[in-house]
């Protein structure tokens, strides 16, 4: 067996090392172990590999893959990735850093955590962004706590039922376990109902509601008025956004929302299977001390130079233990970056003309799948930008398997048993047309 | 490192664009004015090549691993393997959207039911699972299990969890963000849990206790045998916090000392990096009893031999994140762990020791050792045995310490914690730095005490040599600039 490139000690260095420490072995570093709780059994692993085995393991493993053109999203979004974007990701300085608590040698990652931070504010509107979440879901429902942690003395948090399954379930899950009252807002014809929303509202102890401004039907929620209600009641909104979508769509802010998150993987990130994503969480003025995780702030160091510095951190669990705002440290640092060179790549009228490619491609596919008489129209009046539900007239498990064995991942069936279909600026006309002629044929 | 002083947004141009896209060929469509914001977002407009100069600037004011050393106690700065970053860019994974059938992502689900294997056999646990995105999110989700666990056999009175006094500062935030109520142990003089604190605060409403092990001193927590028994005795579960797991790689199992639940940092033991704060993953092991409470989704494999998602469970914990966790992070550690194999694994804790004991060691003539013993991963020195207050000015602290290691090229340690000290100062080397590297961290650390000896203000004063010098965090709190306008 070859030596471990990983482990630069020589059988000398070894040696003179447990010479200094005063010890006879490297096992006698371990005397202070109880003797059966050193294991002495064979791990169930496989034999060392070199870098070309394994190289060799995961081309088999991918090769177990199938490629499949991406016409879904329910949250992971196949949007283009600008080739420098991963390409300066991958530069170490970045890549291998840790958390910038030494800010003098962490400039580099303290200012793209400002200017991702900035972007942030910009695309929603809002006053103060963190430094980033995990994802979407575990965003929306640390807003849930935060909504709680606002009010004080309050304690139910409406859902609307128009969120994605996977941001309900884990705002589900953290409730229960956090103790706070969820409340679902039923939707009607595609949109969550402000009736019920004031209903649930008159009933009293509620700190705030969740509801997303594109929703699961892929539907640009009409919010004129919910704001204002929540706050007649005294309870804040949490808009659950596609800042992809931001770049066109109302803002947060002018939909007078309180605080705004989503999932930044519309912003270019590569699906990956589902992660790394990253979260993004911003909020007004006045609840800034409530929000959870990292903020960058700017100052001037001792010579009066420009710098930037980990700020607020009285919020946070190395400073407050359990009585922090979250326990959130780790959270997706390098891919808040990935956020930032896709922001600065695009720039505003980039970001537009992706809206508005997922816009006519939608509408395209849309008006060629009714044209097949497979499918019928569910929300026909109702606005969408790239993502859009039909009802199938044919069987919709029988359609799909069609569809993947000609390599497109579509038609995916939502809970109401529609199928859910998504175009981003990557499909072009071709593609459309190849996946309606398989519908065509069924 | 030099400086440089510039926003995205300063090098801003109106019309110069960055972008490309392609020609779809649908018929333009206009998106409704009534959706629209009245104004375009305030992003820069830049070129391809603004872009590259700004981001490489800014890198170049970072230190990372590849920079130098990076002595981070319970961070675990390993190196960095780059043949992981090379897996986890394959487009065949980068592709595939997390939804799709099963039946296309049979390799992806393959690596996540070996890795569960692969975790569970080194930890002695006996599923994983591997949503959670970092560490902390770790802790939360094995708390959730721990949770259920209680609430699934109506033993619903267990709402304290007992959290040693050393512990990450996490661990109380975590039990807090799951809805339950502190109970603080005390260390005892020798750094340990001390047994008899512990004894009466066990009772029908604690749920469990949260322990790293060895402990944020480096300290192996020897009485685990008999707190374990304790613990388990009055109904609760035990939980390892599995930040400071890298010393026990390859030589304890925290399964075999009794521990129920726990969470790896794949971005500490497992070599992913660290990305200047994630992304990361915190998978969570648990005991076969709590097997049916582990988060869902979760992959399993049928008699088949392929691998199919499960994605309801009516005793799950719940669901914890978007999908099925940070899959590229996931394949990086599994990398990682295929190179180690079952013949290097077992070196790896080892030589993490064995460095951390030599520097401490070699420097316990300059710093004050607290707690004189064998140490693990890591120790904690309690500041400067002559931090130069002799010579009439204030004495040099360890943030003065810290500061001026990185005049000198490294990264400081870790400070100010843990909290049972007040000068605390946290070194943890790994396996990956060589004698050379350590001896060189040896001499620097000190040329410093003398510095401090002598002139402490050269201390005050540092660093002298960063892009910046120490920044005003007061004011930066008292008036916060949080974003570019």
């Amino acid at each position: 067996m070859s030596t471990f490139p990983y482990f630069p000690h020589t059988e000398e260095d070894i040696r003179q090392m447990l010479d200094r420490i005063g010890v006879k072995s490297l096992d006698d570093l371990y005397a202070d172990v109880p003797a059966d709780f050193l294991y002495k059994g064979e791990y169930d692993l496989p034999d060392a590999k070199s870098e070309h085995e394994v190289r060799a393991l995961f081309e088999a493993l991918a090769a177990k893959n199938t490629k499949q053109t991406v016409f879904a999203g329910a949250g992971s979004y196949d949007h283009y990735t600008p080739a420098i974007v991963p390409y300066l990701l991958s530069r170490s300085e970045f890549l291998t850093a840790y958390t910038p608590y030494q800010c003098e040698i962490s400039q580099g990652t303290l200012r793209y955590i400002f200017e991702y931070q900035s972007m942030i504010c910009t695309l929603t509107g809002l006053d103060v962004s963190n430094a980033s979440m995990y994802d979407g879901p575990t965003a929306a429902a640390e807003a849930m706590r935060m909504m709680v942690a606002c009010a004080k003395k309050k304690n139910t948090v409406l859902v609307s039922a128009s969120l994605l399954p996977q941001v309900k379930d884990v705002v589900r899950t953290y409730a229960k376990y956090y103790g706070t009252t969820l409340k679902e807002i039923p939707v009607v014809d595609g949109q969550t109902s402000f009736l019920s929303m004031k209903e649930l509202l008159e009933q009293g102890d509620v700190a705030g509601a969740i509801i997303p401004s594109v929703n699961r039907f892929g539907i640009v929620e009409n919010l004129s008025g919910f704001a204002a209600e929540l706050h007649l009641s005294g309870a804040l909104l949490a808009l659950y956004c596609d800042p992809s979508a931001l770049g066109v769509l109302k803002t947060p802010a002018e939909l007078d929302a309180d605080i705004a998150v989503g999932d930044g993987q519309s912003l270019g990130i590569p699906m990956s299977f589902g992660g790394p994503s990253v979260g993004f969480m911003a909020c007004r003025k006045e609840h800034m001390r409530k929000l959870p995780g990292r903020i960058v702030g700017q100052t001037v160091d001792a010579d009066g130079k420009r710098a930037f510095v980990l700020t607020l951190q009285a919020r946070e669990q190395h400073i407050r233990r359990e009585k922090a705002t979250s326990n959130i440290c780790s959270n997706e640092s390098l891919m808040a970056l990935f956020v930032t060179i896709y922001l600065s790549v695009m720039g505003p009228q980039g970001l537009r003309e992706v809206n508005e490619k997922c816009y006519s491609g939608s509408h395209y596919l849309y008006n060629e799948l009714l044209k097949t008489g497979k499918f019928e129209a569910v929300f026909p009046d109702k606005p969408f930008l790239k993502e859009f539900v039909l009802k199938p007239l044919v069987d919709l498990d029988a359609l799909r398997r069609r569809l993947q064995e000609a390599g497109f991942f579509a038609a995916l069936p939502t809970e109401e048993g529609y199928a859910s279909f998504c175009v981003t600026e990557k499909r072009s006309k071709e593609e459309i047309d190849a996946l309606v002629a398989i519908v065509k044929e069924g | 490192m030099k400086y440089y002083d510039r926003l995205i947004f300063e090098l801003s141009k109106k019309g110069r664009t960055a972008y490309t896209l392609p020609e779809s060929g649908c018929p333009a469509e206009s998106i409704p004015a009534g959706l629209q914001r009245a104004q375009a977002p305030g992003l820069p407009e830049v070129s391809e090549v603004d872009v590259a100069r700004h981001y490489t600037n800014l890198s170049q004011m970072n230190f990372g691993v590849d920079t130098g050393f990076y002595p981070l106690g319970s961070c675990t700065m390993k190196y960095n393997p780059k043949i992981n970053e090379e897996i986890a860019a394959m487009p065949a994974f980068q592709g595939l959207h997390p939804l799709q059938d099963e039946s296309t992502v049979q390799g992806a689900l393959e690596v996540y039911y070996e890795m569960d294997k692969a975790l569970a056999s080194i930890t002695g646990m006996k599923h994983f699972t591997l949503n959670p995105c970092a560490g902390a999110h770790g802790e939360l989700t094995g708390l959730m299990i721990m949770r259920s666990y209680h609430m699934h056999r109506g033993d619903l009175a267990r709402t304290k969890v007992i959290v040693p006094d050393s512990a990450h500062g996490t661990n109380p935030a975590s039990a807090a963000v799951c809805g339950l109520e502190i109970v603080e142990v005390k260390s005892g003089a020798n750094g340990l849990v001390d047994v008899e604190s512990l004894k009466p605060l066990l009772g029908p409403d604690i749920a469990g206790i949260m322990m790293t092990n060895p402990n944020t001193l480096g300290l192996f927590e020897k009485d685990i045998k008999e707190i374990a028994a304790l613990v388990h005795e009055c109904g609760g579960l035990l939980y390892y916090d599995g930040a400071n797991m890298n010393p026990l790689l390859g030589m304890v199992r925290p399964g075999d000392m009794g521990f129920d639940i726990m969470h790896l940092n794949l971005h500490k033991t497992f070599s992913t990096p660290h990305g200047g704060g994630g992304p990361g993953s915190g998978p969570v092991g648990v005991a076969e009893r709590l097997v049916e409470f582990l988060p869902v989704p979760r992959v399993e494999k049928l008699e088949d031999g392929s691998f199919h998602v499960v994605r309801n469970c009516e005793t799950s914990a719940g669901q914890v994140s978007a999908f099925m966790g940070n899959f590229g992070v996931i394949l990086r550690a599994y990398a990682y762990i295929l190179m180690l194999g079952k013949q290097h694994i077992k070196m790896a804790g080892k030589l993490a020791t064995l460095s951390a004991n030599y520097i401490k060691e070699c420097l316990k003539d300059a710093y004050k050792l607290p707690i004189e013993s064998v140490c693990k991963h890591e120790f904690v020195f309690d500041g400067l045995i002559d931090d130069g207050s002799s010579t009439g000015k204030p004495g040099a602290t360890t943030l003065d310490v810290a500061k001026r290691l990185l005049d000198y090229g490294f990264h400081a340690p870790t400070i100010y914690f843990p909290l049972l000290f007040h000068q605390a100062l946290m070194i943890e080397p790994t396996e990956t730095e060589s004698k050379e590297t350590l001896d060189l961290f040896i001499e620097v650390m000190h040329e410093i005490a003398r510095e401090a000896a002598e002139d402490p203000d050269i201390l005050h004063g540092a660093p002298h040599l960063t892009p910046i010098s120490r920044p005003d965090e007061t004011t930066a709190a008292r008036n916060p600039i949080l974003k570019f306008e």
